[in-house]
Order: C-alpha cells, then structure tokens, then sequence
C-alpha cells in the first residue's frame, strides 16, 4: 500500500543521500521523493511515496528514518488529513493537442498549455490522487512523446 | 590555531587518552601535532587493527575509543572496523584524512568517498568544510557516539583544513534539534509490564549487549532476583548478569545451552533487556517463545518489532527502565515460580554442556576450562570468530560486564587480536586472552609487530584445527563433508611469532595442557600459543539454520 510521508530534514549535506541510501540499504520501495527548503532555510522538507507492504514494514520505515541524526521530524500522512500535488508535463505534438480528449481537458482547466511552439507542445497538470488517474487515463489514449513528475508534495491540514 | 591542532586539543578536552592510527599523507599536518601531544599514539600495523583496537578499547573500558588513517586506502581499511562497532553498538570515533577541499570529487591520488562508503556502516559521520565547524564537529561526534544506542561516528578531515587557521573554543555542551535520545521508560508501559510480570508464572529474562552498555547490569541481577526470573545472556549480553549465578541459563540461540533454549520456548513471559532478537538468538521466528507474552526494553525504537511480535515494548535506557520497574514493583503481587525454577534445575542437570575427552589429541573445551580455572574467571576473554568464539561462549563463565569481547553481529574474523590490544591498553592490570582460530589470527597476525614493538601483554591462544572450523563443521553436516575451501595449510605459528619477537609456545598434548597456560598466563609480555586440537571436533549443541531453537543437534549428554 503506498503511504505519504512527511520527513522535515536539516538542510545539510548529503542528508538526500543519507535518506536515499536508508530505503537502498534497507529494501524499501521509494514511488516519489520530493525536497525543498521550507519557511526555515534551516529546514528542508521531504515528501515521500512509499510502497510498504504491510503495517510492520512501514513502522520501521518511519523509525528508521527517524534513528537518521539528521531528521528532525517523520510524519505519517496516512492518516492525517493533508493535501497533496503533483505537477506532470507531458509533450506531445501539436497535432495531438487538437484531439477531443485533450482540448475538453485543457478547457475544463485541467491541463493547461505552457509551452507551443514549433511541431511540439508541452501542458501542464497538477493533479491530486484522483484527477492524476484521470489525467494519466485520458493522457494514454493519444501518443505522449515525453512525460516528466515532479512526485508528490503534500501538506498538513 | 592550526585546524590539526584544533582536533588533537578537542580530543583532550574529551579525555581521550589513545589513539590507535596509522598515517599518511592526507594526516601528516595531523601526526605533526600529534608529534608533541600528551596522548598516547599507538602504531599498528594495518588500520583494520587500529579500528579494531579502538573497539576493543571501547568494550573493555566503556570509554569511546579513537582511531585514525589517512585518506582513500587507510580510510577504507577502516571500514569492516567501523561496521563491526556498528553492529555490537560500540562507541567510537573514526578520523580519516581527506584530500583538500578544493580536489574532492576530482579522483585525486588517495582520495576515497569515505562519507558515502560509511554511510551505512555509521552511526553518523561529518565531512569538515569549515576550520570553524571543527570544535562543535567533534563534540558533536563524541556526543552521538556515546549516547542513545551508541556507534561508530566518522570525521572526515581534509588535509587543508588541518592547516588553517581558526580560535579555539571547545562548545561547551551539544544541542541537536533533530537527536534527542529518550532514556526514561513510559510510565504506563512500565505499568504495563507490571502487570505481565505479576501474572507469569514462568518468566524468562533475556540479557543483551545494552545491559552491558547501560550499565545495568547491578540492577538486572536485582530484578532478576526478585521476581526469581532465569537469566539468558546473549553472546553480546555475557557477563552481564554473573554467568555462575544459580538464575543464569548461558546463552540462547544457534549454540546455546539446552536448558535456555527449553526455557524460551516453554516461557509464558520472556523479558528482554537490551537485546534486539537477532536471527542467530531466535531461530525459527514463528516457533520462538511460543507461549511467552514479550516485554521488550530497548534504547533503539527500530529494534523493537523489528523481528519478533512485541506486547509491552519500553523505548528507554536499560538502566533507568530496570529502576523505574523495581520502584514500583510490588513483590507481594509476585505469583509462585517456584515450580518452573526447579523444572530448569532438571534442564540443567540432564543437559549441560559437554563434550568428551580422549586423553590424547586436545580439545578445545578444556582449554577453556583450565583456562577458566587458572584465571579464576578473571581475565578479559576476547574471541575471533567461528568455533573459537561458540567455544569461549561455552566454556569460560563470565561474571562481570566487559569481560567478555567478541564481533557479534558482524561476525569478523580477524577481530580478536588488535581487539585484545585495545582492551590490554585499557586494562593494563588484567590478563587478556584472545581465543583464537587458525584461520582468523591469520587476518591481523601483522599486528605481533605491534604487540612486540610497545610490548603489549596479550595472550594469544591458537585452537588450531587446521580448518576454517565453523565452515568445515556446516559442510561436514550440510554438505556431506565437502570440505570446500576449508582446509589450511598453516605457517609454523611458534616460528612466525618468534620471528616477529614474540614467546611463542605449541601444545599439542592433552598432558600438557594445565601447565602451557599456566605459563602463558604468568609471563609477563605477549605470547602466542599454538594449541593443536582434535580437527574435527564441533561445537554443540547446534540449532541448525532456520530451526526452531528447542530443535537441536548434538551436545546431549
């Protein structure tokens, strides 16, 4: 099952690798890492899909992240109300962007245009858990030539 | 102040009084300070050895213990010493040399990613960037090496900050947001554990290598003592509680006693004290401690559910949770375990340990026991790894904490030598013996030179088989004696160390026995001592890979 979780961070040296290395190490299944500095330059925050198997792997994911001298702070989104974003760029041909399916997507705001010239052309969506299946669906029936996530970022409520 | 000078004054101001270390160029402005600092410098000869020493040092003393090398090849050969510390929770602090700052990442002659190769083989580790973090660095690592689940901490050190120049202020204490050990157990959990104490009748303790690093071991023998609970000592646990005391079992697991395995598994409480339940102690996990609600006490919140199922687990210091747990502990509430004590007398009556002597070839279990007796279970007992180990566990009783130094969960052979070096430096005053294997001596035999060179009294016991013993024993069991790769063809060991200008001494007659270790314990310098034993003898009994650990082979009387 995949879960979100929230990893506040010293904004250090080496602590991506630090975390990055903890899920190689260890067997874990990482989706989307996601970092930034946050309000304190002090500060980074992580956003983190993974993929536990079960109860048991997933705490001592958590712990284990947490044993790092670097973390400050491991929060578990499963079960906290939170919002969460990804932004997907996708190229495709400008041919392809007069489709139904995509012009009904770009009318209804759900992907907008930010980049149109020459053959191609590239849109942008932010997406949230269920917009980003529909997107993704919609997204497969026409030819795709390049596809770029950002993975996801999420924030407490 | 010079950047090498800001370290070696750090390092006084954490009363480290040695060093183990070898240099190089990326430490020269380092050794030059070092030149006339009041620390002693011990030179081995391979910087394996001296993170091995600095571990040694550590177990034996409970102090942090310090090493040092050079950049690229000497840091790396530091590696399997840092993960070994690692593994068994060992308080050290590591000092690499590192090429200067502006050739980092250019492949430079010597150069080593040393922060990237011991991220995972580290509790923590700092590259130093800036003269002006070096104070509050190594304050930093000493402090996080020592405290929580303490560990090898790494201090990456390039060669032009050693010669900077910055003021020298020694912080005078650590504040890091983001490390807060917690060292206190949880009221209610303590209750709740209480409660399972007053309701088992059959209660089992089982003591781990963090009662030894708490410092607990005072409070588990009361405890123990109070709710009449038998006490199993983990290979890293030994000496923990006194191993000749009535309540103890020996050790559980793959080569455990009989009696500790039995009482595991029969258990309807099994408290766990500093041990985090690894694989060689619980076997088959489904088939272990069946019956037994689980109270598990650890600093370390990841070991917990880590391995085994857990009902009441207490995040804190073996030591403080032990005191809060006899605070509120009310003996009068205490059930009977009166039958289940007498059941483990008859456990222990009908399968000690034992092994059979043949009056001709030795065997190495009465080594360890003419050893034990001629010590009088005093001596700091250090192991290489395999049969040598599983046989020092057996036959010596430890009765008090540190005497017993062994790479548990790493498992590296070649450990015990410079291990017995670090410990004789911090126990000048104690006999030091490293049981050896044939095989393992072979990995740090370099070090006689070092022994020899500061004339270290360390005893070196060779149990010498001719064969990578544990290896050869799984192959004669598993593999229908195979012997694959397993036979040696060893050196004179009295000459090599005759060479090296160490005493050295073969036994190769049960006869001769008591008195060779009566003389290799009381010559004063370093001896090496080539005890020829039966080849094949094993070391039972024996839990067999992936068992359940009441399912043993062998050692039944």
């Amino acid at each position: 099952m995949k879960h979100i979780i929230q990893v506040l961070v010293e904004n250090k040296f080496g602590i991506l690798a630090r975390v990055a290395s903890l899920f190689s190490a260890r067997g874990y299944n990482i989706d989307s890492l996601n970092v930034g500095e946050t309000q304190d330059a002090t500060i980074s925050a992580m956003t983190i899909v993974v993929d536990a198997p079960d109860e048991r792997i997933l705490e001592q994911i958590k712990k284990q992240l947490n044993k790092l001298i670097d973390v400050i702070e491991v929060v578990d989104f499963t079960r906290r109300e939170h919002i969460e974003r990804e932004l997907i760029f996708v190229k495709i041909s400008r041919e392809a962007k007069e489709e139904g399916v995509i012009s009904k997507l770009i009318k209804d705001n759900k992907l907008s245009v930010v980049a149109n010239g020459g053959s191609d052309c590239i849109l942008l969506a932010c997406v949230d858990r269920q917009s980003e299946e529909e997107i993704l669906r919609e997204l497969k029936k026409i030819g795709i030539k390049e596809l770029v996530r950002t993975g996801k970022a999420a924030i407490r409520k | 102040m010079k950047g090498a000078k800001i370290l070696i004054e750090s390092l006084l101001k954490e009363n480290v009084e040695v060093i183990f270390g070898y240099p190089g160029g990326a430490v020269l402005p380092l050794f030059d300070a070092l030149y006339d600092a009041p620390l002693k410098f011990i030179l081995t000869r391979h910087e394996q050895a001296a993170a091995h020493a600095a571990d040694g040092f550590a177990r034996s003393s409970g102090k942090v213990g310090v090493c040092l090398a050079t950049s690229g090849p000497g840091a790396t050969n530091l590696v399997t010493g840092i993960a070994t510390a690692h593994m068994d929770s060992i308080p050290m602090v590591a000092i690499t040399g590192q090429v200067k700052t502006s050739l980092i990442g250019n492949d430079a002659f010597q150069e080593a990613d040393v922060i990237g190769v011991t991220r995972s083989i580290s509790k923590h580790n700092y590259l130093v960037k800036d003269i002006n973090d070096l104070a509050r660095v190594v304050k930093e690592a000493f402090y996080i090496a020592r405290t929580g689940r303490p560990g090898p901490v790494v201090i990456d050190f390039p060669v032009d900050i050693q010669m900077q120049e910055a003021d020298f202020n020694y912080p005078p204490d650590v504040s890091i947001r983001s490390y807060k050990p917690t060292y206190f157990g949880h009221p209610g959990q303590i209750k709740k554990a209480l409660q399972l104490i007053y309701r088992s009748r059959k209660p089992v303790i089982i003591s781990g290598g963090g009662v030894i690093l708490a410092q607990a071991s005072p409070s588990l023998l009361k405890l123990a003592e109070k709710i009449h609970a038998p006490v199993t000592s983990t290979l890293m646990g030994l000496g923990g509680f006194p191993g000749t005391h009535e309540l103890a079992l020996g050790m559980p697991g793959m080569h455990g006693t009989v009696y500790a395995n039995m009482a595991i598994t029969e258990c309807d409480l099994l408290i766990s004290v500093g041990c985090r339940f690894d694989d060689r102690v619980t076997g088959k996990v489904s088939a272990f401690a069946p019956e037994a609600k689980i109270i598990h006490i650890d600093i370390d919140p990841t070991s917990i559910s880590k391995n085994v199922r857990v009902d009441v687990p207490i995040v804190g210091d073996a030591k403080n949770i032990i005191g809060q747990l006899l605070e509120e502990l009310n003996t009068s509430k205490l059930p009977d375990t009166a039958g289940w004590n007498e059941k483990i007398k008859e456990w222990k009556k009908k399968y000690p340990l034992v092994y059979k002597k043949t009056g001709r070839r030795i065997k190495p279990q009465y080594v360890l026991e003419e050893l034990y007796k001629q010590t009088k279970g005093k001596a700091i007992i250090v192991t290489e790894v395999g049969q040598n180990q599983m046989w020092a566990s057996q036959f010596y009783k430890y009765d008090y904490p540190r005497q017993f130094i062994s790479s548990g969960g790493l498992g590296t052979m070649g450990y015990g030598f410079p291990a017995a070096i670090g410990a004789k430096i911090a126990n000048p005053e104690k006999t030091v013996v490293d049981i050896a294997g044939d095989g393992s001596i072979q990995m740090n035999i370099q070090e006689l030179a070092t022994v020899a060179a500061y004339d270290i009294g360390v005893k070196i016991i060779i149990l010498d088989n001719g064969y990578l013993g544990m290896v050869r024993q799984w192959q004669e069991l598993f593999y229908n004696h195979r012997y694959s790769g397993t036979t040696l063809k060893n050196p004179d060991f009295v000459k090599v160390a005759a060479g090296y200008g160490v005493k050295g001494k073969r036994v190769d007659k049960e006869k001769d026995v008591k008195s060779a270790i009566k003389e290799i314990i009381s010559y004063k310098g370093p001896v090496l001592a080539d005890f020829l034993i039966e080849p094949e003898e094993n070391v039972f009994p024996m839990v067999p890979a992936g068992e359940a650990i009441n399912r043993m082979i062998g050692g039944m009387a």
